[in-house]
């Protein structure tokens, strides 16, 4: 691709510092096609900086193109020199505890604070910044650092107890959903909890049971059919019942 | 010559034989010299004349060579054969931010570490280490030439060694007196082959007086760290790392009741809670430190149980020193204890705290001399958590302040012209502005007047680092009043060659110079040839420079090494480089080049 063939309008985003039309610009090349992104060495700009994409995928609709972090290096805008090995192909070091200090995890920094920007909103009009290479400067250890306590408090936001009733028990019970992994092991504790009034059940010949769950709309669901991530935040309450209740 | 005197009649009247006029000058001028400490006095020294140069040299104890590219170890050895003390600098400091590719000088520390190995330094007791990448066989061969003599060893901001490279230095130096291991990043390790290096301390008691190791990525043994601490009756300043548990810190701490300095570690209880710390206890901890009055200064907090920190109020009385710039703290809890730190000298904290936080700090921590406000998330599209106002409440708070590092999302010109006029004592002024190319958020005019005031009113200003939108006239107002500068860094800023003009032409005391994505060129590049050799670097990185320029500038400087790095490959005919990177040299250029570097 010629550098007369560029889309007219590089120039001008580019000289104008206006980052989000630079992204808009990408979003619309990616939405063409990864190859007829302008190759590295055909601009001479006066203002050289070195850009990454994020390798955030909500920040491109483009549907055909999978989006991931590999992907958008091959496809990214760098404004910078020919055969420049720049900083992002460096191999990343695994990382003993926190965080590398040469980690090249700009990209990853959606994870925390912005919530937004990395968010559910599937409106991809302002794509989250191309990060700069080593800008802010901040060492990368110190980014990390923060990175990684973040994504940790995102991953535990705290138990979540429902309350588990089961026909014909006296007491009900409380168990945390967010201790199973899945359907098999929430079966195997319920199973724990509920030994003596199952062996109750059983005596009196029944020996079906299903678990049943309240969601959000307070409709009693079949616990199995959705995903576990689903069900554990629509569900409210759990019910053991007897398996002729159930059919 | 005096058995002749005694035998024969005293000769006729002629002066007695002295040694020679040179000499008795140099024994005078040694005697004299060695109370000479400060490096700026010493060089001048040396350059007064030939004896003085030779009395100098023979005298001097701490040897800096602050560019480690600058100087060879033999030749430095052979100048300073007295050197107690050594302290290189390695990479610059954009290195920190990834700019700089890995392996740029993979090997400068090792003919220091061969000249320490064959007595070059006999006197050498303590190294101190920036910036460079320094091997476990570099280590090795430093414990085992030096076993008995060496004291100090100081990492900072190094690379590339191990846990093995501490268990040498750790079982072989006897008399270790300081092991300081600061924001490393040490070698990844298979966790079947890292070392306890702290079990490696020989069992007798130690002369240990600093150990730190607060970056360190791997658990330490804690026995072995107790028994270590127990046995070394002259420690004063203890940093662990995060894997140190609060239960465990708390233990350290009654057997080293008299430290100064403290690193916290993880300042959590161990998961699980058998540790049965509770926050009386922590309390109980910190007042009987406390009472020695010792403790001054405290670090760490690198997984911080908020609900802990309060226990630090008891000592804060005495703290000049606090560190919590790994601890996001809240307005609210900071409240809690910084109103009894009226001593303090030194803060560094999380943009976490806001303005309020900010605020509290200005309206109690009168003594403050350097502040550091970093922000949680380093990214351009953060929330705003810090702004002109806490920068404003710090400046009318806190008079004596010398150094100030604030990172925000936005600022105005108002808010740094009143730190201007408020704080005419700065010496380090380096504001980062987050946002690239971000004007002043109430007027949309650029920065310049910020920054031109800070140079102006700030007589003693010494380092500058520039953010925000800047055209050429803040960089006009820096050249025409920055005349005690010595470190500037600039980035995303300009129009035109005619700020790095300004740059160089205004600014006669300039050492260090770091420029990134700026649109200079070889014009401005080639307005500073008379100034180069008086710098200690020039880092241009992401301008407009070409090949021409910079060959013109290692055509006049032949003492100048100027690598150009991440430059096109030799097939290429562009003329563009994106980073340069020179410095003077007295060895000329070096031979371990990597492929991504052309030295002119």
């Amino acid at each position: 691709l010629k550098a007369s063939s560029q889309p007219p309008y590089i120039s001008t985003i580019l000289l104008s510092h206006q980052h989000h039309l630079l992204l808009h610009f990408l979003h619309y090349t990616n939405q063409i096609s990864p190859h007829l992104l302008l190759p590295h060495h055909n601009i001479p700009l006066p203002l050289i900086s070195r850009f990454r994409s994020t390798s955030q995928p909500v920040a491109f609709s483009a549907s055909s193109m999978e989006i991931d972090a590999e992907n958008l290096s091959a496809t990214e805008l760098r404004l910078g020199l020919p055969g420049t090995s720049s900083s992002e192909d460096r191999p990343k070091k695994p990382s003993p505890t926190v965080g590398t200090k040469r980690a090249l995890e700009d990209t990853t920094s959606e994870a925390s604070g912005t919530g937004s920007a990395a968010g559910e909103d599937q409106d991809t009009t302002t794509p989250a910044k191309a990060q700069v290479v080593g800008w802010p400067p901040v060492r990368a250890y110190r980014k990390n650092t923060f990175q990684a306590a973040a994504a940790k408090k995102a991953e535990q936001p705290g138990g979540l107890y429902v309350k588990v009733s089961m026909d014909g028990a006296p007491y009900l019970r409380k168990v945390d959903l967010r201790m199973y992994k899945g359907y098999r092991e929430l079966r195997e504790a319920l199973n724990a909890l509920f030994t003596k009034s199952l062996a109750a059940a059983e005596n009196g010949g029944d020996h079906q049971y299903a678990i049943a769950y309240e969601d959000k709309d307070g409709d009693l669901m079949l616990v199995g059919d959705v995903p576990w991530d689903m069900f554990i935040s629509s569900c409210k309450k759990l019910r053991i019942m007897k398996g002729s209740e159930a059919r | 010559m005096s058995e002749e005197d005694e035998d024969q009649p005293p000769p006729p009247k002629r002066p007695r034989a002295s040694p020679p006029a040179d000499q008795v000058l140099d024994n005078v001028l040694e005697t004299v010299l060695q109370f000479l400490d400060a490096p700026g006095d010493r060089s001048a020294a040396s350059l007064v004349c030939r004896s003085w140069h030779r009395a100098e040299s023979a005298t001097r104890e701490a040897v800096a060579v602050r560019n480690i590219l600058a100087a060879s170890a033999a030749r430095t050895a052979r100048r300073f054969p007295r050197a107690r003390s050594l302290l290189l600098k390695g990479r610059p400091r954009f290195a920190d931010f990834n700019l700089l590719p890995p392996g740029w000088a993979a090997s400068a520390f090792r003919p220091w570490a061969a000249a320490i190995a064959a007595a070059a330094f006999p006197a050498l007791t303590s190294l101190n280490l920036k910036r460079i990448p320094v091997t476990d066989a570099d280590l090795e061969l430093i414990a085992r030439a030096l076993p008995a003599t060496f004291l100090e060893l100081s990492l900072l901001l190094c690379d590339g060694f191990s846990s093995h490279g501490l268990a040498s230095i750790a079982s072989h130096c006897r008399g270790l007196r300081v092991l300081n291991v600061v924001e490393c990043d040490m070698a990844v390790e298979d966790e079947q082959e890292v070392v306890d290096w702290v079990a490696a301390f020989p069992p007798d008691p130690t002369d240990l007086e600093s150990l730190s190791f607060e970056c360190y990525g791997y658990a330490v043994s804690f026995d072995a760290l107790e028994a270590l601490v127990v046995r070394s009756p002259r420690l004063k300043r203890l940093g662990v790392n995060q894997h140190v548990t609060l239960g465990q810190l708390r233990r350290l701490m009654t057997h080293a009741p008299r430290l100064t300095h403290l690193g916290t570690g993880a300042f959590r209880p161990a998961d699980g809670g058998d540790e049965g710390i509770d926050f009386g206890e922590m309390v109980t901890a910190f007042a009987n430190s406390g009472r020695g009055r010792t403790l001054v200064s405290l670090s760490g907090f690198r997984d911080l149980a908020q609900e802990y920190l309060p226990t630090i109020a008891v000592v804060c009385i005495n703290l000049r020193t606090l560190d919590l710039s790994y601890a996001p703290v809240t307005p609210n809890q900071i409240v809690m204890f910084i109103r009894q730190c009226f001593n303090l000298e030194t803060l560094w904290v999380l943009d976490s705290v806001r303005d309020e936080g900010l605020e509290t700090v200005a309206m109690y921590c009168k003594k403050l001399r350097s502040l550091r406000v970093m922000p949680v998330v380093a990214n351009e599209d953060a929330d705003e958590l810090v702004s002109e106002v806490g920068l404003a409440a710090i400046s009318r708070g806190c008079r004596d302040l010398r150094s100030i590092l604030y990172f925000c999302q936005s600022m105005t010109n108002a808010a740094v012209i009143d730190m201007s006029r408020n704080c005419p004592e700065l010496k380090v002024f380096r504001l980062c502005i987050m946002g690239r190319h971000q004007p002043d958020h109430e007027t949309g005019e650029p920065m310049d007047e910020g920054f031109g005031a800070i140079v102006q009113n700030c007589s003693k200003l010494t380092r500058l680092s520039t953010s925000g939108h800047l055209t050429d006239r803040a960089f006009e107002y820096i050249g025409k009043y920055g005349k005690s500068l010595r470190t500037l860094s600039v980035a995303f800023a300009g129009n035109s060659d005619r700020a790095l003009q300004h740059i160089l032409q205004g600014c006669s005391k300039l050492e260090k110079l770091e420029i990134r994505d700026c649109p200079f060129g070889d014009a401005g590049l080639l307005s500073g040839m008379h100034h180069f050799y008086n710098m200690r670097f020039v880092w241009m990185s992401g301008c407009n420079l070409t090949l021409q320029g910079c060959k013109e500038v290692a055509r006049q400087l032949p003492r100048m090494v100027v690598e150009l790095i991440n430059g096109p490959p030799e097939d290429e005919r562009t003329e563009d480089v994106d980073i340069l990177y020179m410095y003077r040299s007295l060895d000329g250029p070096r031979e371990d080049v990597p492929p991504f570097v052309k030295i002119l």
